[in-house]
């Protein structure tokens, strides 16, 4: 698998690494979108089912991270990409994959995060008069703990 | 009488929810309807967003599993499984053979009452009362089973890391040997009553129609995939536990409308029966748990993400770990909220009378859409 993808992507030059069972690639941030749709168009590789798609915090930097799966041909992998804290933007895969449509929602509203070229980036989740980003390390679990 | 098209209509807006009996919880959708056909349908949700993931980050791999319960508060099982998989899978456990049946035991049992409310629900949308009172009846003998097992009909909290939190009692092979027999009974029950109903039929057939390609699309998994005629299931396309020694079929649908959806889900609980009556008949004894370090649990630093096929679909938990005692960061694919991104597909242009059953149809636990 990991060959396939090095293969596949060799333009790209991609961080490979481990998820356990599971291959995973780091692109840049500008590649990202690109590299997706590679991913779901390629015969080799055709993933055309996105699992799931989950913002992490990191201390540096934020993370998008792809879990990808082919319905074809069963095998599994997934794609990140890192942008800063300072600009927490990312191109929107839902003209790829519809079903990123509420997962990329989701992690605006949880993590301050852009999605560049969404349709539709209001709140889900959270009733619109929310303020902050929740699911930040900065912002406290209850009113009376501190930050 | 035929329909002036020059003639100038204004669409209605029709709010549903978030109070609905039919919405199965609190979720609201808003209808624009052109007379009886609905033009656009928005749905809105978060009503019951508890801000589980944010919780799971403030408390130890143990206390998480309890979490995992109030998500799809129907099959608390496999969702405390498919959690206690990522982390197995980060710190590289072997479950033991008697802990990994009992597992896929409980985990299709669960299946079954999740599909019987299932049943008893859609019933009562498309009209009918009577497959609710039924589905309960096999519904209640078997949460009486989980509860002597593990204590509590709904929230169980048995499963761990490693294994289970303590062995099943004595008594538990003949109850689920005698069980076995009434709950195919009383499937072939409620199959008999609804399945080739006159009534139901029309109700069904032909409704919420979803193609395969868009259902991929969206990402939407389980029976709902499944009836669009995609043969995808993980306990066969990606086996866990010990689904790949046991014998059974996936029924997949050909119309991907509301009637498959139905007529899956009901093959699906003969084969949940299948497996159970495979796994019993198989089950070792040994040890419940693997071999743990003593104290709290710390997972090596790395990330997982495990999945297993919960009556809903694809349930994924992604968990990042940076070595402590508390997960660093939990996201939960929830298996509704995936399959509720595809309702505006759905009800686009469908009849309002209809938007009822087609919502019904995809069975969402609103637990697991709002986490």
């Amino acid at each position: 698998m990991e060959a396939l993808l090095k293969e596949v992507f060799s333009r790209f030059s991609p961080e490979t690494g481990y998820a356990v069972d599971e291959v995973t690639l780091l692109f840049r941030r500008e590649e990202i979108l690109e590299a997706c749709r590679i991913a779901k168009t390629d015969p080799r590789i055709n993933f055309d089912f996105l699992r799931c798609l989950s913002v992490v915090e990191y201390p540096e930097s934020f993370q998008v991270v792809y879990h990808l799966y082919s319905t074809t041909k069963r095998h599994k992998a997934s794609f990140k990409a890192n942008a800063p804290t300072e600009n927490p933007m990312f191109p929107s895969v839902v003209s790829i994959w519809k079903g990123a449509d509420w997962h990329e929602r989701e992690g605006a509203e949880l993590f301050g995060v852009t999605f560049e070229g969404h349709p539709n980036l209001k709140h889900l989740l959270l009733y619109d008069e929310f303020e902050g980003y929740p699911m930040l390390k900065s912002y406290p679990f209850a009113e009376i703990e501190k930050p | 009488m035929a329909i002036d098209s020059s003639f100038n209509t204004v669409d209605m807006m029709v709010n549903m929810g978030p109070q609905h009996p039919s919405t199965h919880g609190v979720f609201r959708m808003v209808l624009t309807v052109d007379g009886e056909r609905i033009v656009n349908a928005e749905p809105y949700i978060g009503y019951l967003h508890r801000g589980t993931e944010k919780l799971c980050e403030g408390q130890n791999y143990r206390q998480c599993i309890e979490l995992f319960d109030r998500l799809d508060y129907l099959s608390n099982f496999n969702n405390e499984l498919v959690f206690c998989m990522a982390v197995e899978k980060l710190m590289g456990l072997e479950v033991p053979q008697r802990a990994q049946y009992i597992r896929v035991i409980l985990s299709e049992l669960n299946r079954i009452t999740s599909h019987l409310m299932f049943y008893g629900a859609f019933g009562a949308d498309a009209g009918a009362i009577t497959p609710f009172l039924y589905g309960f009846r096999e519904r209640e003998r078997t949460q009486a089973l989980f509860e002597s097992v593990s204590g509590a009909r709904m929230m169980h909290g048995y499963f761990r890391v490693g294994g289970l939190a303590q062995d099943v009692p004595a008594d538990f092979v003949k109850n689920v040997k005698e069980l076995m027999p009434f709950l195919y009974q009383g499937i072939k029950e409620m199959d008999d009553l609804l399945s080739e109903n006159d009534v139901f039929l029309p109700r069904t057939k032909g409704v919420g129609v979803l193609t395969a390609a868009e259902a991929i699309d969206l990402g939407v998994s389980g029976p709902i995939l499944r009836a669009c005629g995609v043969a995808e299931d993980l306990r066969r396309s990606d086996p866990y536990l010990v689904y790949d020694r046991l014998e059974f079929d996936v029924p997949v649908g050909q119309n991907g409308d509301c009637y498959d959806r139905y007529w899956v889900r009901m093959q699906e609980m003969y084969e949940s029966l299948k497996i159970i009556g495979q796994a019993i008949e198989q089950l070792p004894d040994g040890p419940i748990v693997a071999q743990l370090p003593r104290g709290m649990l710390r997972p090596p630093k790395g990330e997982a993400y495990a999945r297993g096929e919960n009556p809903r679909g694809e349930f994924g938990v992604y968990v990042v770990s940076e070595g402590r005692d508390k997960p660093y960061r939990v996201k939960i694919r929830g298996p509704s909220f995936c399959n509720l991104m595809a309702l505006k597909t759905l009800l686009k242009d469908a009849y309002i009378a209809d938007s009822v059953v087609i919502l019904g149809s995809v069975d969402i636990v609103l637990g697991d859409v709002d986490r």
